[in-house]
């Protein structure tokens, strides 16, 4: 063997295998095989009124799943983040009718408030060394109980509404739950919003250094630190990352809905986590991506709005994406064992 | 010419054990030097003073001649002494170059547009890998799919690349099958040849005879003496370890059963 001459067995990995460790693999296929299903089943599924149609609760989702994406890879959970949207929506509501606040300045304020819950999230994470499913779980209860007392509280009823009379709120409604038309059909802006919030993200992670040591802090944060790392920072910016989209979710709903129920959102936080696992990230963290979670939140909009329109009774959706869990779970799997096969 | 860095009889105390007493070591640039010993022999501890974790309770540390006292591991790869550790601190799931660079990512653009200058990370750490002679096919390929021979390889050509003078290499052949030791031990040399110090710390002496230009032998914190490669061979390094007459008394019993 002369130097710089490897393991002669090496040779054998090639483009295939360069090809399987994109996270997004598994994803690309299921939602090819999902939409070729459903539009051979139904016509109006593979219009662009029906396109419109399920692009919709894929976008909301997606934003969601892909901060979540993001927090997964770095290695942590976050329960709260879908009660969040809901807290996000009351707060805003509730200031914008009862104190007389411009959907503007609420917008804002709900910003601060689930920012500050993110980094709540994030310190107790990163300062207990608890594992974020349980000091995230205690928030979403917290929250729960908040959205659900203080509303009740503050109306007598467990729903605030009667946005459309707030100043403002035809500007902000048109920016975030308004439609644009494309050949003839009105598609949501949430759409719009969906796309930019993965492409942002995508670039984050692979071009910037913030991305570098979130895939660092989920695959080892032990090690991480060894070579530099500020950590807990980037997980902290993670949880934070999350109470954003959580808030851009939550205004878009209340915009879109005018009224919030103290209970929204609540079941939420495991359908963003599905979303981003069948998009191939892991759940010990360290592996993922964004345009994975986004098709993982495209899958889930087909099967949603898929089962209606082929005809089906629509109380079979969780157990046909129970299912998609399951086979993406294993798929990943199957692709990590090959991809990081140690070789001695 | 002066040496890189120096120990002059250090001496270090935990509570009430004496971890080590009374050694000194030498490292010249372009010069291997080994340190050997049994387990529970002290090198652990003079890896932690070398490298700056422990301060040493007695003696002198001196690099490039002046004496120093270390303020932490950071201190002392700002003065060019870099470890490289048993477990290395990469990360399996990453790509080699995202590996190379972590921590201390080359960024390109400014402000909210500065980013990884991902094109240059790449070709830095294909470039530095050849240069130790590590031809990786991809450097795109998780650092787990690397055999440990490599992932050592790698680790050695990070800290070379980020201004390391001399090299603190913690059994870097240890948990290796012979041809991968073999490989790291190539590097070895391929790094003093470059003109780095590098202290090798083992308890191979199959693996430190070949490659080290100086021995230092401990046995229970002492040194048993530091001897140039000239003074030495190879039986008489694996007999001066604390193992060797152990070795030799176990099978001097088992041929002759009847005396014991």
């Amino acid at each position: 063997m002369t130097a710089g001459t490897l393991d002669e067995r090496v040779a054998a990995a090639g483009a295939p295998r360069r090809l399987l460790i994109r996270p997004e693999l598994g994803a690309v296929a299921g939602a090819v095989a999902v939409f070729a299903f459903f539009a051979s089943q139904s016509a109006t599924f593979r219009s662009a009124a029906g396109m419109a149609n399920w692009l919709d609760p894929a976008a909301t989702l997606g934003i969601m799943a892909v901060a979540i994406a993001l927090l997964m890879i770095g290695g942590e959970f976050d329960l709260s983040a879908g009660v969040l949207t809901g807290t996000v929506g009351l707060v805003l509501v509730t200031l914008a009718t009862r104190y007389g606040w411009s959907v503007w300045a609420a917008m804002l304020a709900a910003l601060a408030l689930a920012l500050l819950v993110g980094f709540l999230n994030g310190l107790a994470v990163v300062r207990t060394r608890l594992p974020s499913f349980i000091v995230t779980l205690g928030t979403l209860l917290m929250l729960q109980g908040l959205n659900l007392g203080v509303t009740k509280a503050l109306t007598g009823t467990v729903q605030v509404g009667g946005l459309r009379g707030a100043e403002g709120f035809e500007a902000a409604r048109s920016a975030l739950a308004g439609t644009f038309t494309v050949g003839g059909t009105e598609f949501r802006v949430a759409i719009l919003w969906w796309i930019g919030v993965t492409a942002l993200a995508t670039w984050v992670l692979m071009r910037t250094r913030a991305g570098n040591w979130i895939f660092a802090v989920g695959g080892d944060a032990q090690a991480a630190r060894a070579a530099g790392v500020p950590a807990d920072r980037t997980k902290i910016a993670l949880f934070m990352t999350t109470a954003v989209a959580a808030w851009l979710v939550g205004s878009i709903l209340a915009l879109r809905l005018t009224s919030v129920q103290a209970n929204a959102g609540i079941g939420q936080e495991f359908v963003y986590i599905v979303a981003a696992v069948i998009g191939g990230c892991l759940l010990t963290g360290g592996y993922g991506s964004a345009v994975g979670a986004a098709i993982g939140a495209l899958i889930f909009g087909m099967v949603d709005k898929g089962i209606v329109f082929a005809g089906w009774d629509a109380d079979w959706f969780t157990f046909f994406l129970g299912g998609m869990l399951l086979l993406a779970t294993l798929a990943n799997r199957l692709v990590r064992r090959y991809a990081e096969e140690v070789r001695r | 010419m002066t040496p890189l860095l120096e120990l002059r009889q250090v001496g270090k105390v935990f509570g009430g054990v004496i971890a080590l007493r009374d050694v000194s070591l030498t490292v010249a640039a372009g010069e291997v030097a080994c340190v050997l010993g049994d387990n529970g022999a002290g090198k652990s501890t003079l890896i932690k003073i070398l490298s700056g974790v422990h301060r040493q309770d007695t003696g002198e540390y001196l690099v490039d001649g002046s004496p120093v006292r270390l303020a932490g591991p950071r201190d002392a790869l700002d003065r060019g002494v870099a470890t490289v550790y048993q477990d290395l601190a990469m990360i399996p799931l990453m790509s080699v170059w995202r590996n190379f660079f972590l921590g201390s990512e080359p960024t390109r653009g400014l402000g909210p547009l500065r980013r990884f200058d991902v094109a240059r990370a790449r070709r830095v750490a294909r470039e530095e890998l050849r240069a130790m002679g590590i031809d990786l096919r991809d450097v795109d390929q998780p650092v787990g799919t690397l055999s440990g021979g490599e992932r050592q390889c790698v680790a050695i050509a990070r800290a070379v690349h980020f201004g390391a003078r001399v090299l603190i290499l913690d059994e870097p052949t240890s948990a290796l099958g012979v041809r991968q030791a073999a490989m790291v031990l190539r590097h070895v040399v391929r790094a003093r040849d470059r003109g780095l110090g590098v202290v090798f710390v083992t308890h191979n002496p199959h693996h430190a005879h070949p490659v080290g230009d100086r021995f230092l032998l401990l046995n229970r914190g002492a040194s048993l003496g530091e001897y140039p490669r000239t003074a030495i061979t190879r039986e008489e390094l694996t007999s001066l370890m604390a193992g060797g007459a152990e070795l030799e008394q176990l099978a001097h019993d088992l041929a002759n059963p009847s005396e014991t």
